[in-house]
């Protein structure tokens, strides 16, 4: 017998089963997106080079980020997460990688913008190997939907080098 | 108050049996079809609807409209669902007639060759 409880039940149960699809579809349809960012990190300056107490080499620095994202946004997509992070080799670690800045992109009129900044993280080698070095700027972004499955990317710039001696 | 009234003398056949039945065997079947078909069909406008306009927000809008729509035409006993009431025998019907009973006879034993 199909009474009024068991017909609510059988809704309730049932509609939110269907949600849970419609959820699922969601996030699938973010895959149709393809996306096309664009970025550029310009440093503008060495602020400091110093060795710290402890050994390790410490830099200070400040870049011009600039970047269009607007691409990444797709309706299932609540923000994205961006770092800058500089990546280089030692005779001790064959990669090292340093967050130097980051941010929370909430929406995609947020999304082109320029940024003049210090690095927001501090850049302290294991070791002293930075005099000189080499380094590359990689830009990291995930997208983080509103349902789903998370994206995550990246562009490398390269081509970035740290002073021969401390300042 | 009248309402009321006519709606309790309804039900008089099933109340008499003893049954609590407010929605005919062929009203459950339809209202459930009804509910499954009609929360797909809004779960399909509210996909369609927030991907073309770019709207996670307006999708969930769609569908919360949706299943409120269906609870208010499904769930609740609607006298339109009753439109073929079965009639239920009336208690004083059942008295007279006993249930058979059952014949239970341990000894008999069934000799066939």
């Amino acid at each position: 017998m199909h009474s009024f409880g068991y017909r609510l039940n059988a809704l309730l149960t049932f509609s939110v089963t269907i949600l849970a699809l419609m959820c699922a579809i969601a996030s699938l349809s973010d895959n149709l997106n393809t996306p096309s960012p664009s970025a550029e990190i310009q440093i503008m300056n060495i602020n400091w080079f110093q060795k710290q107490p402890q050994g390790n080499d410490e830099v200070s620095l400040t870049m011009n980020i600039s970047a269009d994202l607007q691409s990444l946004f797709t309706w299932n997509t609540k923000q994205v997460f961006i770092f800058v992070a500089a990546e280089y080799e030692t005779p001790k670690n064959s990669l090292n990688q340093v967050s130097l800045w980051d941010a929370i992109i909430p929406a995609k009129e947020h999304a082109k913008f320029w940024i003049h900044t210090s690095n927001k993280y501090r850049f302290v080698d294991q070791g002293n190997s930075l005099r000189g070095k080499e380094f590359n700027l990689t830009l990291h972004w995930h997208v983080m939907p509103k349902t789903g499955k998370m994206f995550a990317d990246k562009i490398v710039m390269t081509g970035y080098n740290l002073p021969e001696e401390y300042r | 108050m009248g309402l009321f009234n006519y709606i309790l003398l309804l039900y008089e056949p099933q109340r008499r049996a003893g049954i609590i039945m407010l929605m005919d065997w062929q009203g459950q079947k339809f209202v459930e079809q009804i509910m499954q078909i009609s929360l797909l069909v809004f779960a399909v406008i509210a996909l369609v609807a927030g991907y073309v306009l770019g709207s996670f927000h307006l999708m969930m809008l769609v569908y919360a409209g949706g299943v409120t729509l269906t609870t208010l035409i499904t769930v609740p006993n609607w006298p339109f669902f009753n439109r073929n009431p079965l009639n239920w025998l009336d208690p004083n019907e059942v008295e007279k007639h006993h249930k058979p009973q059952v014949a239970v006879s341990l000894k008999k034993k069934a000799t066939q060759k």
